[in-house]
């Protein structure tokens, strides 16, 4: 089958090829190659274990963090190969931002968590930072409900605005991606669909990938749809022609809900 | 009433009293050190416990002067020994726990410490110092009750950074903070009223005891500050005057024990309240 199949004029942020992932001796991912392309939202679809969070978590090398889990094959981004011994995590991580499934405020006021980040690579002046702040909340829809209050901890606020202050936090930094794993499923509707019009905005200037489990979501806000099942990549394209007229039949099985 | 409820009330009932009853004796020895304390003790306390000096036996007067300053100092000397050295080794033994024997090695080896009868490291302490220099003192004391607080601060740090979720974690990795600053300033953050609440338990610990300092810091019937001296402490006073034939002296150790016993209790309490206002989500 033919992965490329989905006629694209933009060109790729980051290019996955023969991507293998093992916790251990297990094999997570097995033989993954596609593309991330600019600007544009790629979801990431399957059965829970399906290796779609495994895939998302090599693009920022976040399972550095646990001895034992390894990654082989290239993830190209620029030209480099991330996964190469080479690659300074921090810098990578300050380009390919993440979001998690539960909110994760840190345990600091409202503006600190958003300043954490960014003072983290750069030096800005006070009113400079200032700015920043106030230009990521916007980013993040956030602004208007927390400008009265970015003393207060960030822990104060509701689940869905908690969510928002992480996606500004993660935007603050300016990266070139952001990942989203499962960034709505924590969250109520009103909040997901705040979330998701987010997704759509910010896509304007960040290459998004998002796993989720709600196939709705991944049809309502991606451009491009990779369906994975048992660690591999069974059908990837353009979202309108996965959810349509997909070429496997398991992918058909999965999104008419008649498995999974 | 069916008859398998009925059994399991009965049992519910029975169980119930079991543990209130074990309770009440807990509570009811408390109660009685306590009201022991404050009988014999509230006659000797008065402002002239804080003013004046330990009296020589059968003469007027007299307080805690000495000792209560001797403490203090011992006490706060070795907490600021034993804060930091204990929630950098806490911080370490956390983020490197599972990888490295090193950290292993030294979990253990603080377990073992914990554990520790205190005469052993006041005898230690009396080998590796006291002997060689040839005289008591009051580094002496802070050596041995620093050695005494530095694994209860390790462990706590320890168990409190370890019930920080390990999303918050790799928030802050995902922005691309190194590992020290994301343990430093996120992860130790989320605890800070757990590290806290260890140190003062760490402190209501050393301030008790007694067998650590009776062989290092050992006594001062003077009033000194000087730390290379010698130096009076509320444990050491409270035991010799208690095994003293003269009642005034019997008084005042009465009139420390229950000092000592309030501040503790005073600590305890606050650390609860501390702790009990945060625990990360």
């Amino acid at each position: 089958m033919n992965y490329q199949n989905a006629q694209t004029t933009s060109k790729a942020t980051l290019e996955i090829a023969n991507l293998n992932f093992f916790y251990g001796s297990f094999q997570g991912l097995k033989n993954i190659n596609l593309n991330i392309y600019e600007k544009k939202v790629t979801a990431f679809i399957g059965p829970s274990g399906c290796g779609k969070s495994t895939l998302l978590r090599t693009l920022n090398r976040m399972y550095d963090l646990y001895p034992g889990q390894r990654a082989e094959g290239s993830i190209s981004y620029h030209g480099r190969n991330i996964l190469d011994g080479a690659q300074d995590v921090n810098m990578l991580r300050a380009k390919v931002g993440m979001v998690f499934q539960k909110p994760t405020p840190f345990p600091m006021s409202i503006y600190e968590n958003i300043a954490f980040g960014v003072r983290l690579y750069e030096k800005l002046s006070k009113g400079e930072m200032d700015e920043r702040v106030e230009w990521a909340l916007k980013k993040a829809a956030l602004w208007t409900e927390v400008k009265d209050k970015l003393n207060k901890s960030g822990l104060s606020l509701s689940g869905g605005q908690q969510q928002r202050l992480c996606i500004a936090r993660g935007v603050a930094v300016k990266p070139d991606v952001l990942l989203l794993d499962e960034p709505t499923s924590a969250l109520d509707p009103i909040s997901t669909v705040k979330i998701e019009e987010l997704i759509a905005e910010l896509k304007e200037d960040y290459t998004i990938a998002i796993v989720t489990h709600n196939m709705q979501q991944a049809a309502r806000c991606s451009d491009y749809t990779a369906y994975m099942y048992l660690g591999e990549l069974v059908e990837f394209g353009e979202t309108d022609q996965i959810f349509m007229n997909p070429v496997k039949r398991e992918t058909q099985d999965y999104i008419t809900g008649r498995f999974g | 009433m069916n008859p398998v409820y009925r059994k399991r009330l009965w049992r519910h009932r029975f169980g119930i009293a079991l543990s209130v009853g074990a309770m009440a004796i807990g509570l009811l020895v408390l109660a009685w050190i306590l009201l022991t304390l404050v009988i014999k003790g509230a006659s000797a306390l008065g402002p002239a416990i804080f003013t004046e000096m330990t009296p020589a036996p059968g003469s007027e007067g007299g307080g805690l002067l000495n000792p209560i300053v001797g403490s203090l100092l011992l006490v706060g000397a070795a907490t600021l020994i034993s804060t930091p050295i204990g929630i950098l080794a806490g911080i370490y033994l956390a983020e490197y726990g599972e990888e490295s024997w090193l950290a292993q090695v030294t979990r253990f080896v603080t377990d073992i410490m914990l554990s520790a009868p205190s005469i052993v490291i006041g005898l230690f302490v009396y080998a590796v110092y006291v002997a060689n220099v040839k005289h008591f003192s009051g580094w002496a004391g802070t050596f041995a009750i620093s050695l005494i607080a530095i694994p209860v601060v390790v462990r706590t740090t320890d168990n409190m950074l370890k019930l920080v979720p390990n999303s918050l974690r790799e928030a802050a990795f995902s922005l691309g903070a190194p590992r020290w600053k994301v343990a430093m300033m996120v992860r130790l953050r989320a605890v800070k009223a757990g590290v806290v609440t260890g140190v003062l338990l760490a402190v209501a610990r050393i301030s008790g005891e007694t067998a650590p300092l009776l062989f290092t810091a050992l006594n001062n019937q003077f009033f000194s500050a000087d730390m290379n001296k010698p130096l009076a402490n509320l444990p050491v006073v409270i035991f010799q005057f208690a095994m003293s034939p003269y009642d005034d002296w019997r008084a005042l150790a009465w009139g420390g024990a229950l000092l000592i016993t309030f501040s503790v209790l005073g600590l305890n309490v606050l650390s609860r309240t501390l702790f009990s206002q945060k625990v990360p989500n």
